[in-house]
């Protein structure tokens, strides 16, 4: 029998009774709210869970934001609570649980992703980032206990926040001679390691989000990798599942979004209208209107327990809204759809689809059908998962990697 | 852990309670027992060679879904003689219909002529005779105007009223008056309009069939030369009650469009699958799998749109003209492109009038037309949600 929320409700007014937020430092309240097993409730206990059911987490949350409680600032560490947590928990050991959620979730260590690599986008399981087995030579004997170390080798790609990472969740391939997806292990990479050079990726917005992240002899302890070696496909799926929810998106009212920022454009300046522009605008409403509507049908769904495969079709949707959408906006500007804001190379703290100017959304909106998943590859994902269309023949699925043409 | 649970969390969002875009268990239940009905009536196969008979309305099948499953009674209080559910039930009905290409005149008889009678004085003798007797499926009627009449529009009707009640006029475009038992005619009168019904063997009520694009759904063009109508509602009612039908006519007839997008994927998947061309199933090239992923989101998409607006309808609620505007604006185009990507997608035999395919084709372009093509539900947006032309 799991948890009740009364129960959850007595345990959070606990931790508030022993911890008031007012008199309390943030960190230690959240460390506090972690082992009260408060943190993510559907975790193990001990491990910042109780084993509740995920949708009491609600609860929890609700009674902790009406008392003035600090968050973790979840949109800091989304790749550490969305992608790195799921799969440490589902298959790292209790060593490495134990030593790597709680700082986590806390924040105090922030996480990046070292999947995609300039020759591995869509076919990520084409990387070539080599990690190698070092167990020559030993001189520390705990090293040789644990299994030694890994010597890994490469570039990675569109990794966000990397800068400012303490850890990350990265792919290697240990084994050339396997096909592809079966040569590959996932490990914990520590980015202070002195062969991990992290450098800012210009973006066609001026900006850089992400990095590149250059791997030249970086040592990774055998103690720190997840899972079976040769297994880290397997594995990486565990995130990847977590990654594509992370772009579901909230509710949303209508006119939320790029095209309510279009609409009001529309409503403010009468002098820039033509029967063109309001006929693809009002197009361009509509398949907004119905992009939300199937949102909220797809919730609606997923509330009542019966999900239904539309969310792998959301991206798509929104996708080519995104760019649709500010592409009309900087042709209705005119004269102002002429100039940008700012080309400076700056490094934001996140991403908004809607800020700053039209400019910048139209041309931050490209990436939105490439990021995450290709259009490309999500009409083939519907096609062959939802509708059960046969696949391309394969050429590539039990070739040795070493010998695929790159 | 998984994406699903993820994204449900986020419904706690704090926003109004949105409408009900789900199906209930009683509205599967009806569609699995209009389901039932039309598979056993042969499906588009059957459909298609009924057509070769003549007939533009099937009458048996008429029978079965009026009055054994009571599908025309959905939109009447029980009260009244009818079902006593609502626009949901009936948005379900209008779904399978539109998968089957069903040729019954159900959106026209069941949906457009009950809401312009349930807008009349419902206490009177004469509309609640025709009210119990077209929920009940014992009588067909019609609403005399052309089938792209649209919500929104202007309402001026082509037919006037003597003093002796006898109408002279002529209407164009009119869907299955041939299969109607009584006309309900929208009448101009001199503060208004008014609502008068003239039953079909009426002297001086000329009903000529037209050869219709869409082989499931008769049209003709109706003259009215001193045929006695008895009037149904004043100028007080009959305008707003117009109005309401065709609102109601026009969101309900998204579902039936989604229906008819729905059996053109689930057909092209099939058939691709067990195409071979080049030594592989024609399915498996990503050129056409692409297509029909497209294909796939808009049909997902046309449902919560037509979802929406039945639920709108349902519930009365205030958002009901825009919700129906979007759905028309969206859901006509998806039927439309449904239709003409299963015929491509087929290749040379969705040319041949032996595959039932063309019959949806047909379907679809004709209702992209009825009740306001798409471009009239965008320019009634425009209003609706202030976005005013140039």
């Amino acid at each position: 029998m799991s948890i009740t929320a009364e129960e959850l409700r007595r345990r959070t007014a606990e931790l508030l009774a022993a911890h008031p937020p007012a008199g309390t430092d943030r960190m230690d309240f959240l460390r506090a709210r972690f082992d009260a097993g408060l943190a993510w409730v559907h975790f193990p206990e001990g491990l910042g869970g109780l084993d509740a059911p995920r949708a009491l987490q609600a609860v929890v949350d609700a009674e902790l934001a009406a008392a003035g409680a600090p968050d973790n600032d979840p949109r800091r560490i989304g790749i550490g609570l969305g992608m790195a947590a799921p799969t440490i928990l589902r298959f790292g050991t209790e060593e490495q649980k134990q030593r790597f959620l709680k700082p986590l979730w806390t924040g105090e260590e922030v996480w990046c992703q070292l999947f995609s690599e300039p020759g591995a986008g869509s076919d990520l399981a084409a990387l070539a980032t080599r990690a190698v087995r070092d167990d020559g030579g030993t001189s520390r004997s705990s090293e040789a206990e644990s299994g030694g170390h890994w010597v890994v080798n490469g570039q990675k790609v569109w990794t966000s926040g990397a800068h400012k990472s303490r850890w990350a969740i990265l792919i290697a391939r240990t084994d050339p001679e396997a096909p592809k997806h079966r040569g590959i292990t996932y490990f914990v990479c520590d980015m202070t390691d002195p062969g991990v050079d992290v450098r800012p990726l210009r973006q066609i917005t001026g900006e850089a989000e992400f990095n590149e992240v250059f791997l030249s002899d970086v040592r990774i302890p055998d103690a720190h990798r997840l899972g079976e070696v040769g297994e880290g496909w397997k594995v990486a799926q565990t995130t990847l599942m977590n990654e594509r929810v992370a772009i579901g998106g909230a509710r949303i009212p209508r006119e939320g979004g790029m095209i309510g920022v279009a609409a009001a454009d529309w409503r403010e300046r009468p002098e820039l209208r033509t029967h063109d522009l309001h006929q693809r605008l009002l197009r361009l409403w509509v398949d907004a209107e119905v992009a939300r509507l199937t949102g909220e049908r797809l919730r609606q769904q997923l509330t009542k327990g019966h999900p239904g495969p539309e969310g792998s079709g959301m991206k798509l949707a929104f996708a080519r809204l995104a760019q649709e959408i500010s592409g009309w906006e900087v042709e209705f500007l005119g004269e102002d759809g002429l100039t940008y804001d700012d080309w400076t190379l700056r490094r934001p703290e996140g991403v908004d689809f809607t800020g700053r100017e039209a400019g910048y959304r139209y041309l931050r909106a490209k990436g939105n059908s490439i990021e995450g998943g290709t259009s490309e590859v999500l009409l083939n994902i519907v096609a062959e998962r939802v509708l059960g269309l046969p696949s391309e023949p394969r050429t590539d699925k039990d070739v040795a990697w070493k010998d695929l043409p790159r | 852990m998984t994406d699903q649970q993820t994204l449900a969390d986020t419904a706690a969002a704090d926003l109004p309670e949105g409408p009900d875009l789900l199906y209930s268990e009683h509205e599967e239940d009806l569609r699995a027992a209009v389901r039932s009905l039309l598979a056993d009536r042969g499906g588009p196969a059957g459909v298609l060679a009924e057509l070769e008979s003549g007939r533009t309305h099937d009458t048996a099948l008429w029978r079965s879904l009026a009055t054994d499953i009571g599908a025309a009674g959905l939109l009447v209080p029980e009260k009244l003689g009818g079902q006593g559910a609502g626009a949901r039930e009936a948005a379900v009905v209008l779904e399978e219909l539109g998968r089957a290409v069903a040729p019954v005149p159900y959106l026209t008889s069941a949906v457009l002529a009950v809401t312009a009678l349930l807008g009349c004085d419902t206490g009177a003798a004469e509309p609640a005779g025709l009210l119990a007797a077209l929920a009940g499926g014992e009588r067909v009627g019609v609403l005399a105007l052309p089938l792209t009449a649209a919500p929104g529009g202007p309402l001026e009707p082509t037919v006037r009223a003597g003093a002796d009640g006898a109408l002279l006029g002529t209407v164009t475009s009119v869907a299955d008056a041939a299969a109607a038992d009584v006309l309900l005619v929208p009448v101009r009168a001199a503060d208004g309009i008014e609502l008068y019904a003239v039953d079909a063997g009426a002297a001086g009520l000329h009903i000529e069939a037209l050869t219709p694009l869409d082989l499931t759904r008769g049209l003709a063009r109706i003259t009215f030369d001193g045929a006695a109508g008895r009037r149904l509602a004043g100028a007080d009612r009959a305008g707003a009650a117009v109005r309401k039908a065709l609102l109601t006519g026009a969101g309900l007839l998204a579902s039936e469009q989604l229906g008819v997008a729905e059996w053109c994927l689930t057909e092209i998947v099939a058939y691709t699958k067990q195409r071979n061309q080049f030594g592989r199933a024609v399915g498996s090239f990503q050129a056409l799998k692409h297509r029909m992923a497209e294909l796939w989101l808009e049909v997902v998409s046309a449902r919560a749109a037509a979802r929406n607006a039945a639920d709108a309808l349902a519930t009365e609620s205030p958002d009901a003209p825009v919700a129906v505007a979007v759905a028309q604006a969206y859901c006509a185009p998806v039927a439309v492109r449904a239709a003409q990507e299963c015929l491509q997608l087929h290749g040379g035999i969705g040319m041949t009038w032996e595959h039932p395919l063309h019959v949806f084709l047909k379907r679809a372009k004709a209702d992209e037309i009825a009740l306001g093509a798409p471009g009239h539900h965008r320019a009634a947006l425009a209003e609706l949600v202030d976005l005013t032309a140039p």
